[in-house]
């Protein structure tokens, strides 16, 4: 920063500025966002704080690397179209991630400032550069396209950025959503109040216009298998997200009123469950709601039930506050809230009313012992502690595992012992051309995380696209299509033909909690007794189009796509 | 409350075949092209509607469309069968759940009750076109609930079941299947329908040792196994009926827990139904 007008003295005597949230009495009553970002005035104060340092650590803290001196200058300059200029370069979604990224652990935790005082709010002025640039930024330009065809299978985080990045370098992308709205996670998990949903609109909309294309409804696994969109793309980008609830693994979680984090938050989210009965699917209330976990999954659940009326919302977690892996500032936020923090304790058992309807749920206190492989003290059972926490509703935000849904439908896709898919340094799978990141390559982890994984994998694909087109067809996708990519029709001819030569899209046996280790490579596809034609009267599976190539009939991904580079 | 532009899936016939039954064709070519027995799809037919799962009771592949039977039992099911032709379903994901288990050998006989019928049929199909003898035992309370004897008469032996006894015989259709099995007949059944009406099945044949599979239908949401909302416990295990499912082994289906986890929302069901019709739907 030349001509610094500011000392460095003078820039320590500047307090952190306080992000202004809603009141807290308000804000429980609905679902409107909590924090109201930082007013440009305030964003401009809190930007000179900055030591403009030259060795950045807080950028060696982002798991993205923005260049986070420089926006910040440039926000202190006041140029906030300069500043968002430099947050997008590094960042698709910065209005998402300053308002969900856990910054004391990343960016603000190795900010200078924090060593002494409070470090910089990162976070909130990212957010502030984000939203401001949105009703602002210029359409961004189309790039020529490279005539390479990448599939991106999920639409949350990771998938998104990956999308981005991979059409600002002119491929033609499709993303393969399940749901019936993009945004993964972003949509069904994380609740309207901590990020409206209009931001993750925007941002898909912003894709989209950089030529994107979405498709919803698609459920990859099912609808198509991982080989049939090798056999219409280039290259494909799994990013699944982690999948399959976990519940408490207690005696009576078949009452009534026992949810999933994962169903109680998209019954709210995805399905406006709040707006019950203007919108149509119900979500059971509760006077009194106790959510077991002690995650950003369990704070939006245990904030969710505050909003949808309880009386009492409880947050039960077995380990001490200190321990929780939720943000600081939600856990802050759930407080003012008036969420009541049972700390310490397990449960035991969901107990039941003779008509099967939750009542409560039976706890034992726990106390922390040595330190476990995750380095927090472990907690340890104190006999003889039971009680009842009554209750109508109990929600399990203990985490998830594995979904098999895709990674069944491909048998030679090499997964770890937990039934992820398994990358190596490049974010690729066994399978060349196939890519893979966020919850499905890491487990439960974090929006951040995600997209970091994304923007790698956008980068590896580039590169290796752009090798595979030096070295010839080989590596390339074998059908020909418009700049515009696959059309939907291309691969329903694909399929259609794939499954007529092997009409089973065999499963193998969903990974089973707990069971042994997985080993997908050497896992042969299971041969199924199939109708020899389709069950339906008079009606032959669809031919392919007679400019494709004729299907495969492969028992398993295609072994000649995986040509060596 | 509906979108300007018609978005989706394009309802091709709504045929009535009983009260408050209806068959929808609808527009769905990628699920068409791949869909298989037992497989299902979730529906919601526009902003602010239900996720539903329904069964692909038939499919088109040639033409690009799925047949979709449906029983107005609920606000969001009674919307769906008021489509007329030409209008649109916002959204049809699938297909879902794991195909049907072809157990080889033997011949089988195919249960469906009410609205199970719908299950049952593409399952039949599946089993005729892979050689194996199929007898289908269809049951309603009366005559006007009898639906697809014909198209199930396509694939085998039809035996009709009525509760009063206005169309074929008498009685419940585990009367019916008692004499198909003491007939010795079948090495597996396959049961759709009420859950009284599986359990019972269930119950008969355990003894006999005789393999049934039963499709089960609980509440669910998402339909890839994301929310766990349709979890049953199968053998004292914890399974989704979207991937793990929806056909189980009936002997180890705990159908008392199935049974009250299906009345978790009848409150709330009475509320939307009641709502229904009042003009701002």
């Amino acid at each position: 920063m030349n001509g610094d007008p500011l000392s460095k003295r003078q820039r320590l005597a500047i307090g952190r500025q306080p992000m202004p949230v809603r009141d807290p009495a308000l804000r429980a009553g609905d679902f409107g966002e909590v924090a109201l970002g930082l007013p440009e005035h305030l964003a401009l104060l809190e930007a000179r704080r900055c030591l403009a340092c030259k060795v950045a650590t807080c950028v060696a803290g982002c798991p993205v690397a923005v260049d986070i001196p420089r926006f910040v200058g440039l926000v202190e300059a006041g140029d906030i179209a300069g500043a968002a200029r430099v947050l997008l370069a590094d960042n698709a979604l910065p209005g998402i991630t300053g308002r969900v990224c856990p910054q004391e652990h990343q960016c603000e935790a190795a900010c200078v400032l924090g060593r002494k005082g409070a470090p910089l709010a990162i976070g909130h002025l990212e957010r502030f550069v984000a939203d401001w640039a949105a009703g602002r930024a210029d359409a961004p330009p189309v790039p020529p396209p490279t005539g390479g065809t990448v599939a991106v299978v999920g639409s949350g985080p990771g998938g998104l950025t990956a999308a981005g990045e991979l059409a600002s370098r002119g491929y033609a992308v499709t993303v393969y959503e399940a749901l019936h709205t993009p945004g993964g996670v972003l949509i069904y998990g994380i609740p309207e109040f901590r990020l409206p949903k209009e931001i993750v609109a925007r941002e898909v909309a912003r894709l989209t216009g950089l030529g994107v294309r979405i498709e919803c409804n698609v459920v990859v696994g099912r609808t198509y298998s991982l080989d049939e969109l090798r056999a219409v793309f280039d290259a494909v980008f799994v990013s699944v997200g982690a999948g399959l609830p976990l519940f408490l693994g207690v005696p009576g979680e078949g009452y009534k009123g026992v949810y999933s984090a994962n169903e109680y938050l998209t019954r709210v989210n995805l399905m406006q469950a709040y707006d019950f009965p203007d919108a149509d699917t119900p979500v059971l209330r509760g006077g009194r709601v106790v959510v077991v976990g002690g995650g950003n999954v369990a704070l939006d659940a245990v904030r969710t039930a505050r909003r949808l009326g309880a009386d009492e919302a409880i947050l039960a977690y077995r380990r001490s506050r200190a321990e929780m892996p939720a943000r600081v500032e939600e856990i802050g936020h759930a407080d003012e809230e008036g969420i009541r923090f049972e700390m310490l304790v397990s449960p035991v058992a969901v107990e039941g009313d003779a008509d099967r309807w939750v009542r409560g749920l039976r706890c034992i206190r726990m106390e922390l012992g040595e330190p476990d492989a995750s380095g927090r003290r472990r907690p340890v059972p104190i006999a003889g502690s039971e009680f009842v926490i009554p209750c109508d509703v109990v929600v399990a935000a203990i985490g998830t595992r594995a979904n098999p849904l895709l990674t069944s439908s491909c048998p030679d896709l090499a997964l770890t012992p937990e039934g992820s898919i398994a990358v190596d340094g490049r974010g690729m799978t066994n399978l060349a051309g196939v890519f893979a990141g966020g919850d499905i390559v890491r487990g439960s982890a974090t929006v951040i995380l995600a997209m970091g994984d994304g923007k790698r994998a956008a980068a590896e694909i580039d590169a290796y696209l752009s090798g595979a087109a030096a070295q010839g067809p080989a590596g390339t996708g074998s059908l020909q299509f418009t700049v515009n990519g696959p059309q939907p029709d291309d691969l329903i001819a694909v399929v259609a033909g794939n499954r007529a030569a092997t009409p089973a899209l065999t499963d193998r046996p969903a990974v089973a909690p707990g069971s042994a280790a997985q080993d997908a490579a050497s896992r042969p596809r299971t041969p199924a007794a199939v109708p020899s034609r389709p069950p339906t009267q008079g009606h032959a599976g669809r031919r392919p189009e007679p400019s494709l190539p004729a299907p495969q009939p492969s028992t398993g991904c295609r072994p000649d796509r995986d040509v060596p580079l | 409350m509906e979108t300007q532009t018609p978005v989706g899936h394009e309802v091709l016939g709504n045929v009535v075949l009983a009260p408050a039954v209806h068959r929808l064709e609808v527009r769905a070519p990628r699920i068409a092209a791949v869909r298989r027995a037992a497989q299902f799809v979730i529906v919601r037919r526009g902003p602010g509607a239900e996720r539903i799962p329904l069964t692909v009771a038939a499919a088109d592949a040639a033409g690009g469309t799925i047949t979709l039977i449906v029983q107005a039992v609920g606000k969001s099911t009674a919307e769906l069968t008021a489509l007329a032709p030409g209008q649109m379903i916002h959204d049809v994901a699938g297909p879902l759940g794991r195909p049907t288990e072809l157990v080889p050998g033997g011949d089988a006989v195919v249960v469906g009750g009410g609205i199970g019928a719908a299950v049952v049929l593409p399952i039949a199909a599946a089993l005729h076109a892979g050689g194996t003898a199929v007898t289908s035992i269809v049951g309603a309370r009366s005559q006007p609930w009898v639906i697809l004897e014909e198209e199930l008469a396509a694939f085998g032996r039809v035996v009709v079941c009525t509760d009063d006894g206005t169309r074929g015989r008498p009685g419940l259709v585990t009367a019916a299947l008692a004499d198909e099995l003491a007939a010795g007949a079948a090495a597996t059944v396959y049961a759709v329908g009420p859950v009284p009406m599986m359990r019972a099945v269930a119950e008969l044949t355990r003894p006999l040792g005789v393999r049934t599979i039963v499709s089960l239908n609980p509440i669910m949401v998402d339909g890839t196994g994301m929310c766990g909302g349709c979890r049953v416990t199968v053998g004292g295990e914890m399974r989704f009926a979207c991937v793990d499912g929806p056909e189980f082994d009936g002997h180890a289906v705990d159908f008392d827990e199935l049974a009250d986890r299906l009345t978790a929302y009848r409150a709330d069901e009475a509320l939307a139904r009641s709502r229904l019709g009042g003009g701002d739907s």
